[in-house]
């Protein structure tokens, strides 16, 4: 009856209610040490946990714009001739491409676009402009290399205007009558940078995979290098067993979080433009979801290995997927759209983005929230009921 | 050989034994393809348009039908204030505002020109230069019919024009998910190899058996090669099941030779599980292996082309772009499988990463001491 022995050593001895709370909460702040003390003896991973994010930042921050320039093209001008040579002039002047070289006949250019790094080729047909003056009609052709559709399609219009222009320069003397000029403002991000729509999604993106894959592998390395026995004999309940370890990687991804939103004020120029305390609140309740996410691997799987590889091989591709900072939801189809919802990465970036980049306050994001704190109240729950704690 | 021919006899049982993992190992890509290329996609078909018509003339109908019809937007009003616009905009229920000024079409008509104004939310930029690529093409064709209305066409143009025709290569629909699909298996084809070899020697030095090892005859080439072939040949088994995917469930066939394909991915398992491997020798626990591991994946995966091109980035990353395996992989599996690019095509990525591969293992076996 080994059941009613533990119940009976975890009632005894048999003190007054308040003294009970009181060893209560001291046995949690030793365990909680403990577990601190685990964390804080790697300082590899340490490291890596507080480098990480920063790296992160800096790469998105930096290095992914999500404006298209300097794609390299090739031309191949049969014309040579006063319009052919002024409209590659002018394309070359612009930001958005670099021509890579000219080529001469169509065998070559197939050759130069399968050689990966040309993303499109121009081709000014014989004749340009004699046609263009003559009989008042030229044509020019573009092979976009299609592979990255949005990319082919983004540069297309670009050398479209780029032709326009000429056009208009050549057309000086009369007027294009009937003509609509579309005005255009870029709300909320002038300079189409990358940064307001990466810092939120890396924000929510790294917190989650860090928080799941600490607090994944806690329970799992208790039970696989043996302690989880020590841990069952103790006057412990699963619940406290939770709390202690969740605890020192909450504190830890909290300064995340400080150090990427003052890499995102100070170094990426993103002011936070609604209330930080708000940001912190929600942030916290994040960790904490991810945490239980985490918490709910590790009590369900049996070995390291397995937790690792379902916390990072499983998790991240789809976090950034589904997340929806890379790829737009809406565009997914309707099965995919209601998986995204369990993804607690999407909430976050939705609040991350409304409360700093819109500046928007409590009312606008108290959905999001509830559905976090819904998510994590379902994670402790199953953890808690499927924490075992007889050993097999 | 006898010695590695035991070595890999018991790195296969091991691998056998847990059949957790080898489940994971594969299945867990194989679902990644089939549900991810779906997922993402860019293609733009629901941008959401909110128009502020301050006109209700014909030709500013003419223009809402014209975007509409265009394929590319969901209308999702029009008639709005420019308050009622911004709300939706700030509640993320509409991407662009297209305002239709008073007098659009007299202006138009008697004037010889007229304003429109687009605003777009911007804090995804991608979407917003799309967006907005998208809106003014239509509006410029809507333009050229106004002007056919009122200008006869004669034998010849009006006035010189040049007439710009594009055509798109290699994915003539501007199918995304060819665009997605050589990628995301590039992805995932290193996170296995690279991953499972990195926790592989950390958990033989967690559990103390590598002591064991340490202890016999056996040479440090022989202890990595032992290590090495299991998982290049898991890498190899994950590449084809990701093949097979591509063809069935999405359509895509290997335009090039499937040969230079396994060819260039021989040497590339080679690269990502010398690198796993020189983690391991630097790790020394799991956890430690699995974060650092982590880590540079995440560096590979954003750096490498996959969903933004390595072309837009400042010079600084291109550099760094040049040091990510994972970027020539991508890129060599979208040029043979798409563009059907030969050897000479790939020559100088497969140079690269024979490099890489030589420069990983050597390390690899140079940092793994046999002396604690």
């Amino acid at each position: 009856m080994p059941i009613i022995w533990t119940k009976y050593f975890m009632n005894w001895p048999a003190a007054p209610n308040a003294v009970n709370k009181l060893i209560d909460m001291k046995q949690i702040l030793i365990f909680i040490r403990k577990e601190f003390a685990h964390v804080l003896r790697d300082r590899k991973t340490l490291l890596i946990l507080f480098g990480m994010p920063i790296v992160q930042i800096l790469i998105f921050g930096f290095a992914l714009t999500s404006e298209v320039k300097d794609a390299r093209i090739v031309i191949m001008d049969q014309a040579k001739d006063a319009a052919s040579k002024q409209i590659i002039s002018k394309i070359a002047a612009s930001n958005y491409f670099e021509i890579d070289k000219t080529v001469r006949n169509s065998q070559e250019m197939k050759e130069a676009l399968k050689q990966g790094e040309i993303r499109l080729a121009v081709i000014f047909p014989a004749n340009f402009y004699d046609d263009l003056v003559h009989q008042n009609e030229a044509r020019i052709q573009i092979i976009a290399d299609a592979i990255d559709p949005n990319n082919a399609t983004t540069l297309t219009s670009y050398i479209n205007s780029i032709v326009q222009d000429y056009q208009m320069d050549f057309n000086k003397t009369n007027n294009i009558p009937y003509r609509i000029t579309p005005e255009l403002r870029f709300l909320y991000n002038p300079e189409l940078k990358g940064a307001p729509n990466y810092v939120p999604g890396v924000m929510a993106l790294v917190l989650m995979l860090v928080c799941v894959m600490m607090t994944a592998v806690s329970i799992v390395k208790e039970k696989e290098t043996g302690t989880m026995e020590i841990l069952l004999v103790s006057p412990f309940s699963p619940f406290k067993v939770i709390i202690a370890k969740a605890v020192p990687y909450l504190l830890l991804s909290l300064i995340n979080v400080v150090s990427i939103l003052l890499l995102s004020v100070f170094v990426l120029d993103l002011p936070i433009n609604g209330s930080v305390l708000l940001l912190f609140a929600e942030s916290i309740l994040f960790i904490i979801t991810c945490l239980t996410i985490g918490i709910f691997i590790s009590v369900k799987t049996n070995t390291m290995q397995v937790a690792m590889l379902i916390s990072l091989m499983g998790m991240m591709l789809p976090t950034i997927l589904f997340s929806g900072f890379m790829f737009p939801i809406e565009n997914m189809p309707v099965p995919l759209q209601i998986i995204s919802n369990i993804i607690p990465a999407k909430w976050y970036y939705i609040m991350v983005k409304d409360i700093m980049i819109k500046g928007l306050g409590f009312g606008a994001i108290w959905k999001e929230t509830l559905i976090l704190a819904a998510i994590t109240m379902v994670m402790l729950i199953i953890s808690l009921k499927s924490f075992k704690i007889r050993l097999s | 050989m006898r010695t590695i021919k035991f070595l890999l006899q018991k790195e296969f049982r091991q691998i056998f034994r847990n059949k957790a993992i080898l489940a994971m190992a594969i299945v867990v890509p194989v679902v990644q393809l089939l549900v991810l290329p779906l997922a993402a996609n860019y293609e733009v078909k629901s941008v959401s348009v909110a128009v502020i018509d301050n006109d209700h003339s014909s030709y500013s109908q003419k223009l809402i039908n014209k975007v509409t019809s265009s394929g590319y937007f969901k209308l999702t009003g029009y008639d709005f204030s420019f308050k009622q616009a911004y709300q939706l905009i700030e509640s993320d229920r509409a991407d662009l505002i297209l305002e239709i000024p008073q007098g659009f079409e007299r202006n138009l008509v008697r004037e010889n020109g007229q304003k429109l104004f687009v605003a777009v939310n911007a804090i995804n930029g991608t979407k917003a230069n799309l967006g907005s690529v998208y809106l003014l093409n239509v509006i410029q064709d809507f333009n050229s019919d106004v002007r056919l209305q009122f200008i006869q066409p004669g034998a010849l143009n009006w006035q010189p024009t040049i007439d710009v025709a594009s055509s798109n290569w290699y994915n003539p629909l501007l199918n995304y998910h060819v665009f997605m699909v050589p990628g995301i298996l590039a992805i995932l084809v290193t996170m296995i190899g690279g991953f499972l070899t990195a926790l592989n020697i950390v958990k033989e030095k967690e559990v103390g058996t590598i002591e064991q090892i340490n202890v016999t005859p056996i040479k440090k080439y022989h202890f990595i090669l032992g290590k090495l072939i299991p998982f290049w040949i898991l890498g190899n088994v994950v590449f084809t099941l990701g093949l097979i995917v591509a063809w069935l469930v999405y359509g895509i066939t290997p335009v090039g030779n499937l040969f230079l394909m396994y060819g260039f991915i021989a040497v590339y398992l080679l690269a990502v599980l010398g690198f796993g491997l020189l983690i391991s020798t630097f790790c020394d626990s799991q956890q430690q292996a699995m974060f650092v591991m982590f880590f540079f994946v995440m560096i590979f995966v954003l750096m490498g082309g996959l969903f933004t091109s390595i072309d837009s980035m400042p010079n600084w990353a291109k550099v760094v772009a040049r040091f990510n395996p994972v970027s020539y992989l991508i890129e060599v599996m979208r040029m043979i499988m798409l563009k059907g690019s030969g050897f000479k095509n790939i020559a100088p990525q497969l140079g690269y990463i024979t490099l890489f591969a030589l420069v990983f293992n050597s390390l690899a076996i140079y940092n793994y001491k046999k002396t604690s």
